[in-house]
């Protein structure tokens, strides 16, 4: 049984087609990453697994159950890590949480058991705007994990961010995913980011983005820095740079 | 580095504030200009100060009626704006009915309350209400629609309501802007209760303006002029402390910041 299975979606804005017939599937504790030249569509494609748009065509399942236009059942995080200023690290993570009906107090303690995992400890009490770009997008994670644990949609989690503090990230997402037990959908730009963290990359072509080609990706777990320098990545790197 | 720059940034206003009260205080001990036209700022201040258990009263007076009026148009405003802002039919019908209301000096309408309300502290209050209204209506309403879209979207996919929207996104992101509004309005709110007292009345420091004007007692005018100024400073910092109060995250930013630069 899949997570998420996308079937022969196409959605356009007015004249504007933006997606083109495009189908892809997630399997339990996979990550999948859909990676596509910017503007292809691809958060358009996220809107609407998420259910904030409802496709022209085709349906989106979860779980084998028809989601299209339904909201609440996937989380999603976006590029930019939308923390609520006004709310300490603690209380944004939370906020999932108070929308499911969590009492305040029972938020907290479901929350704080994941704050060492996601290098957030000692920083509960602090504003948004006192962190890191890197220790923002950790707590938007936790957040985005707390909604939804089983299948995650994240929009190029790391696009804002230094190249530095991306590699970290991704290596640290890496380490988390593999204690999770999380579906993950991811989107990005970046040819090494998808190879490195993915199980299977699908290329999205430009607008009308469709699906040119699917790669599954046979690196062994756990991955590390090595990895990058590896025969089978730089191959798949190739045969993706020659795709697009 | 900083800290000699803010010095630097608060002395020289503060220096040429004194030159000129000075040259003023020079212009009057000189006579140049009579006392009826000008008088000195000492003489002002002395005045000032013996007037002080006559003003006392209309101090009082003039401060209820603005802060009354203040706080009714803030309950006003947000209420026109969470409609406005929820129902678009209604910030369509509303909106530039506001604006095109701005074109009215309130000062020509004032007689009108007076004929309506009569001379007690009614009318003064509504004026207030309507100087009030406008800044904090807008500012509130900007606030509320400049909320990243993004962040909407993601709280919609989180399954929240309306309401919950409202509480735990919105209202908190159009504090900020809210509160320029609330600022702008105080420092109206004096104002307009004292063009409220010009109109007529008992009490009140725009009462006992017309008198000491009556009289010629420039230094009265002046005096009163003062209190004015001052209530109005006097509003718009208690404000500004409900404001720091109300948004402590920007609070705490700034407190890091300085500690950072020292």
């Amino acid at each position: 049984m899949y997570k998420v299975e996308i079937n022969n979606v196409s959605k356009s804005f007015g004249q504007l087609n933006t997606l083109d017939d495009v189908s892809l599937e997630l399997k339990e504790n996979q990550f999948v990453t859909i990676l596509g030249p910017s503007g292809s569509g691809k958060s358009t494609l996220f809107n609407i697994i998420s259910g904030l748009l409802i496709p022209d065509k085709g349906e989106v399942l979860i779980e084998s159950e028809v989601y299209t236009g339904r909201t609440g059942r996937v989380s999603y995080m976006h590029q930019k890590d939308l923390l609520l200023p006004w709310k300490n690290i603690l209380e944004n993570v939370c906020l999932p949480l108070n929308l499911k009906g969590y009492s305040i107090k029972e938020a907290k303690i479901k929350a704080l058991n994941y704050f060492k995992l996601f290098g957030l400890e000692g920083f509960e009490k602090n504003y948004p705007n006192q962190l890191s770009g890197g220790m923002r997008q950790r707590a938007s994670l936790l957040r985005t994990y707390l909604f939804s644990n089983d299948i995650m949609l994240l929009d190029e989690p790391f696009g804002g961010l230094d190249a530095i503090t991306k590699r970290t990230m991704q290596q640290w997402l890496l380490e988390v995913f593999e204690d999770l037990k999380a579906s993950i959908l991811f989107i990005t730009h970046d040819i090494d980011e998808a190879i490195f963290l993915s199980d299977k990359v699908y290329v999205l072509s430009e607008r009308p983005a469709s699906v040119k080609a699917e790669f599954e990706v046979n690196i062994a777990r756990p991955r590390s820095l090595d990895t990058f320098t590896c025969k089978e990545f730089n191959e798949m790197k190739k045969d993706i740079l020659d795709l697009l | 580095m900083k800290k000699s720059g803010s010095i630097e940034n608060k002395l020289i206003p503060i220096s040429f504030f004194t030159i000129l009260i000075f040259i003023w205080e020079l212009v009057a001990r000189l006579e140049l200009v009579p006392a009826y036209i000008l008088p000195g700022p000492i003489r002002i201040i002395k005045t000032l100060f013996m007037n002080l258990p006559v003003l006392k009263e209309h101090i009082i007076v003039t401060s209820l009626e603005a802060i009354a009026g203040f706080v009714i148009s803030a309950i006003f405003a947000i209420a026109i704006c969470l409609l406005m802002d929820s129902i678009t039919i209604v910030k369509k019908a509303i909106y530039p009915l506001i604006i095109v209301s701005q074109t009215i000096p309130i000062i020509t309408i004032a007689p009108l309350f007076a004929i309506w309300f009569g001379f007690g502290y009614l009318p003064k209050v509504v004026i207030v209400v309507l100087v009030c209204f406008f800044p904090i209506t807008i500012s509130l309403l900007e606030g509320l629609s400049s909320v990243d879209e993004d962040l909407l979207n993601l709280i919609k996919s989180m399954g929240a309501n309306k309401i919950q929207t409202y509480k735990m996104v919105k209202l908190p992101a159009a504090m900020p802007s809210f509160f320029s509004g609330l600022k702008i309005a105080g420092t109206y709110s004096i104002m307009g209760a004292t063009i409220g007292e010009w109109v007529g009345g008992k009490r009140g420091l725009g009462v006992y303006m017309l008198r000491v004007k009556h009289s010629f007692a420039t230094d009265k005018v002046f005096a009163t002029i003062i209190v004015i100024t001052l209530l109005s400073i006097l509003l718009l910092k208690v404000i500004g402390i409900i404001e720091r109060k109300s948004m402590p995250w920007i609070y705490k930013q700034e407190l890091e910041n300085t500690e950072e630069y020292k």
